[in-house]
């Protein structure tokens, strides 16, 4: 079962676990990761500190980039279900952005799962992080070379 | 007659959303060869990074165009 949501609102934790797990007494456990907007430069200059944060993507192409990941891990740890959800719109410091949940009988699994979602996700689904600075001004989050590398390990071990 | 849709950075460099384009290129790599013949800001702006999909599929510069195709361009995602 794939769930997919891109949405402005937040989401509810217990109720995407229920909404996985109800009636499948063959799921042995449950691997989530919850990303938050986090202000990486609070501690560096106070001034430049982030106001909020807007996310953008691509209507339609979002969904089907997410919904091709969570069926890539679904396939290749044999997963019961796996839950995506990411936000849009404008969002604050620690915010929740993202939501994944991997439903598989065996834990190893479910944390790969997790895993490789977040990694595909952050170098192939279309959405775009803009922060606003306390001034009013506004600048485009850039990409990191770390995320490129991390996505890049698991087509290595895919043989 | 292909449509070009641009996000992000992109969007906001180019100060454009989306156009029609009349010919359909035969590639993404000529695609961004043309656009960029466009001269200043295209020129500069296309020749940082740029991700290219082509009917909300990832695509390559080597892959084909046909009519009636939607291309996105933007700049690497930042999500997650």
């Amino acid at each position: 079962m794939l769930r997919i949501r891109v949405q402005a609102e937040p989401f509810d934790l217990s109720e995407e676990m229920s909404l996985l797990t109800k009636g499948d007494a063959s799921i042995g456990g449950v691997a989530s990761f919850i990303g938050l907007v986090r202000d990486s430069n609070t501690v560096a200059d106070q001034m430049a500190s982030v106001a909020s944060m807007t996310l953008e993507h691509y209507p339609g192409m979002t969904e089907k980039a997410l919904e091709k990941i969570a069926g890539q891990a679904v396939e290749r740890w044999s997963l019961q279900g796996v839950t995506v959800i990411h936000r849009i719109g404008e969002l604050h410091s620690t915010d929740p952005i993202v939501l994944v949940l991997a439903a598989s009988a065996h834990r190893q699994a479910a944390f790969d799962a997790c895993q490789y979602i977040m990694d595909v996700l952050k170098t192939t689904a279309p959405f775009w992080k803009k922060e606003s600075l306390p001034d009013g001004s506004h600048r485009w989050v850039d990409s990191r070379e770390s995320d490129s590398d991390a996505a890049a390990r698991w087509l290595s071990d895919e043989g | 007659m292909i449509k070009l849709l641009y996000f992000a950075r992109l969007r906001e460099s180019l100060g454009c959303a989306e156009e029609v384009l009349d010919s359909t290129p035969q590639t993404v790599a000529d695609l961004l060869s043309l656009l960029s013949l466009r001269g200043e800001p295209w020129q500069d702006v296309l020749a940082g990074q740029v991700l290219v999909a082509v009917n909300q599929e990832m695509a390559k510069p080597e892959d084909a165009l046909n009519d009636g195709d939607e291309v996105g361009l933007f700049p690497p995602v930042t999500g997650g």
